[in-house]
């Protein structure tokens, strides 16, 4: 069993035609059209993107990102949100925050942006095989889990149970309502949505998703945990896991920093010895445990 | 090893050029000592000698007529081997599409004439970082490949080099063409020469030069001798690596932001920080826009933004990172350490922070050496 996540045995846009995977492949964007820009929540959207010359879309594995380009405004790092069974599009999911992103809203079918990547580790989907499998998801991070889920449900018998633990700040903020119902529905996955401030008609929960690590059914003993949201949730949901007994080795989380060159050579992104666009986003929970409490590290 | 009178210089720099190469070298200005593009020997520093402090570099003219009298000023060599800006990509927006190409720079053929034990080892790390990894830069890979370099062994220590300490000076050990040692004594004044490579010993041969008698190979060997023992600043590198890994917490940290301005003068003038951060444009008309690429230092507020703030909002933390990345995460990440010891990150700090007082400081608040040894 490796120690760190694994690196993916994907190809890099670079090395998928044969070039030399040197560092101006990676930089250099390719141009992708927008076939269909959909409303997620009334501040994100995903956005539906096919190769603008007709190609294939290099394949990713769950929980990698790409770098995404608007001409003339800059370059953004996102998670790929889409399902790594149907390659040929390539979906992202974001929320409208910054100069890039809210530029980016205003998009719609048949714009074109850049796109380089995929970059970073992946969800352990192998790991977790004959495994219940976890997911904990926090607002927008429940984006770069979905093409976990993705893979999991397409090879459902692999697995044994599998949960998902949403939080958002309101009801409004829910993403992906349609798929929650059907992965709730048809695919035998436990499903717990919670709000932090329930509004309109809610009666679900009410309170912090960590909250609902206590009570789901799963394993502690034979479960991996997916973890995905903002850090300060990351850090409590490890504390509930820890408490019910889940070893440190089967805890993964995703992590967020500034990133500009995604390969390792700007340096902006490092946490600790490490690089998040490389040695990242998706750490062991053992290999990171060090740095996540302390300050501005 | 073979001897080139002072007289003879013009000819190492003739040849150079005859080989089609831009000589960078040291040269006076705005009272410093840069490397900037040699032409022949009256470009050089000739006589000046630097004094240099914690916060303090002043030149002064001396009589010797020496060439590299000076030590480590604030230019470093990845000025030409790593550019401060350097444009990634061009992109053209016609009629709804969209293309990215690379531009077709070729940089000129360099030879670095002047470069010091403590830099061969920082150009070595920076190859690591640039050449090493799944994606070599292609950009440095053309102009480290094409580089002619000439060492020039350390006759004076600098006020701030402490490169005996980390082990990377002052005599050069490999990494260069050809290694020059200045001897000016007994009315003679002339170079001791040694090739460490085909190339070099090629130039050599095309010089002509005469084999170093016995007196003059102990006459250089004396010089560098010399600046090894006048080195007056320590890096006490035993635990430190680990002690720095372990002490994220440490109260020195707040301690040393309360001087330090974050101004990010170490970082430029460190020969191995390598953080860049990209800059996106586009033309006026709309039609093209460009990336390039510029040096950037992790003492900025915006270095470790993401949504939502800053990752490392106060200067203790920066300064953390910055100490804790050059002297124990980059033996993780690359394999050595980060500082060569060539003291710029000293002398160019406005308010003097010294980097080995700092260690100094930490290695005794958390059980480690102390200066009196006890």
């Amino acid at each position: 069993m490796p120690r760190n996540a694994t690196k993916p045995e994907v190809s890099s846009p670079a090395s998928a035609d044969g070039g030399a995977a040197s560092m101006a492949e990676p930089m250099l964007p390719a141009p992708y059209r927008i076939q269909r820009q959909r409303r997620e929540a009334h501040d994100t959207f995903t956005l539906d993107l096919a190769a603008a010359d007709g190609g294939r879309p290099p394949r990713f594995a769950p929980g990698q990102f790409n770098m995404l380009y608007l001409f003339g405004v800059g370059e953004v790092a996102i998670s790929i949100s889409g399902n790594p069974g149907t390659p040929e599009t390539l979906q992202h999911t974001t929320r409208a925050v910054g100069s890039v992103t809210k530029a980016m809203e205003k998009l719609r079918a048949g714009d074109v942006i850049g796109v380089r990547g995929p970059f970073g580790t992946h969800w352990p989907t192998d790991h977790a095989r004959g495994k219940d499998v976890v997911f904990v998801a926090g607002g927008i991070g429940l984006a770069p889990l979905r093409p976990a889920m993705y893979e999991i449900l397409r090879n459902r018998a692999h697995y044994n149970k599998a949960v998902l633990l949403y939080g958002t700040r309101t009801p409004s903020d829910i993403l992906f309502k349609r798929e929650l119902k059907q992965w709730g529905g048809n695919f035998d996955v436990d499903v717990y949505v919670t709000v932090d401030r329930a509004t309109g008609t809610w009666r679900g929960n009410v309170g912090v998703v960590t909250q609902l690590i206590r009570r789901s059914p799963f394993d502690p003993g034979n479960c991996v945990a997916m973890i995905c949201g903002p850090e300060v949730m990351m850090k409590y949901a490890v504390d509930e896991f820890r408490r019910r007994g889940v070893d440190s080795q089967d805890i993964f989380l995703s992590m967020e920093r500034n990133m500009k060159c995604a390969i390792g050579f700007c340096g902006h992104c490092q946490w600790g010895p490490n690089f998040v666009c490389k040695d990242g986003p998706v750490f062991r929970h053992t290999d990171i445990e060090h740095l996540l409490n302390v300050w501005e590290i | 090893m073979h001897v080139l009178e002072r007289a003879q210089f013009d000819t190492l720099l003739e040849a150079l050029q005859q080989h089609g190469r831009q000589v960078i070298g040291p040269v006076r200005r705005d009272g410093v000592i840069g490397y900037e593009p040699v032409r022949s020997a009256g470009d050089l520093p000739v006589g000046w000698a630097d004094e240099q402090e914690a916060g303090r570099y002043r030149l002064h003219h001396k009589d010797h007529g020496r060439l590299f009298d000076y030590t480590a000023g604030f230019h470093t060599w990845k000025r030409y081997l790593y550019p401060p800006t350097a444009v990634l990509w061009q992109a053209s927006r016609d009629n709804g599409r969209l293309s990215f190409e690379t531009p077709s720079e070729t940089p000129p053929k360099f030879a670095l004439l002047g470069v010091r034990a403590c830099e061969l080892h920082a150009i070595a790390i920076q190859d690591k970082v640039f050449l090493d990894g799944a994606h070599p830069d292609p950009a440095y890979a053309v102009r480290r490949n094409n580089a002619f370099i000439i060492a020039v062994n350390c006759g004076r220590a600098g006020g701030t080099c402490f490169c005996a300490s980390m082990e990377t000076g002052p005599r050069a050990q490999g990494g260069y063409d050809l290694a020059l040692t200045e001897v000016a004594e007994d009315g003679r004044h002339y170079f001791t020469v040694e090739a460490g490579t085909k190339k070099g010993e090629r130039l050599l041969d095309e010089l002509e030069l005469r084999e170093a008698i016995e007196a003059e190979r102990a006459a250089a060997a004396a010089a560098v001798e010399a600046a090894a023992n006048q080195m007056g600043r320590q890096m006490p590198v035993d635990g430190l690596r680990e002690l720095l890994a372990a002490n994220p917490e440490s109260p020195r940290w707040e301690a040393v932001a309360k001087r330090c301005l974050c101004c990010a003068n170490c970082t430029m003038a460190c020969p191995t920080c390598f953080c860049s951060t990209v800059h996106d444009s586009a033309a006026m008309t709309g039609e093209t826009a460009k990336r390039e690429r510029v040096w950037d230092s992790c003492f900025t507020m915006e270095f470790s933004y993401v949504h939502g703030g800053s990752v490392r909002k106060d200067a203790s933390s920066r300064y953390r990172q910055w100490m804790t990345h050059k002297l124990s995460s980059w033996h993780d990440q690359f394999g050595s350490s980060g500082c060569v010891g060539c003291g710029r990150c000293i002398t160019w700090c406005p308010v003097g922070i010294d980097i080995t007082e700092e260690a100094w400081l930490l290695q005794e608040a958390h059980g480690g050496p102390t200066r009196t040894g006890e």
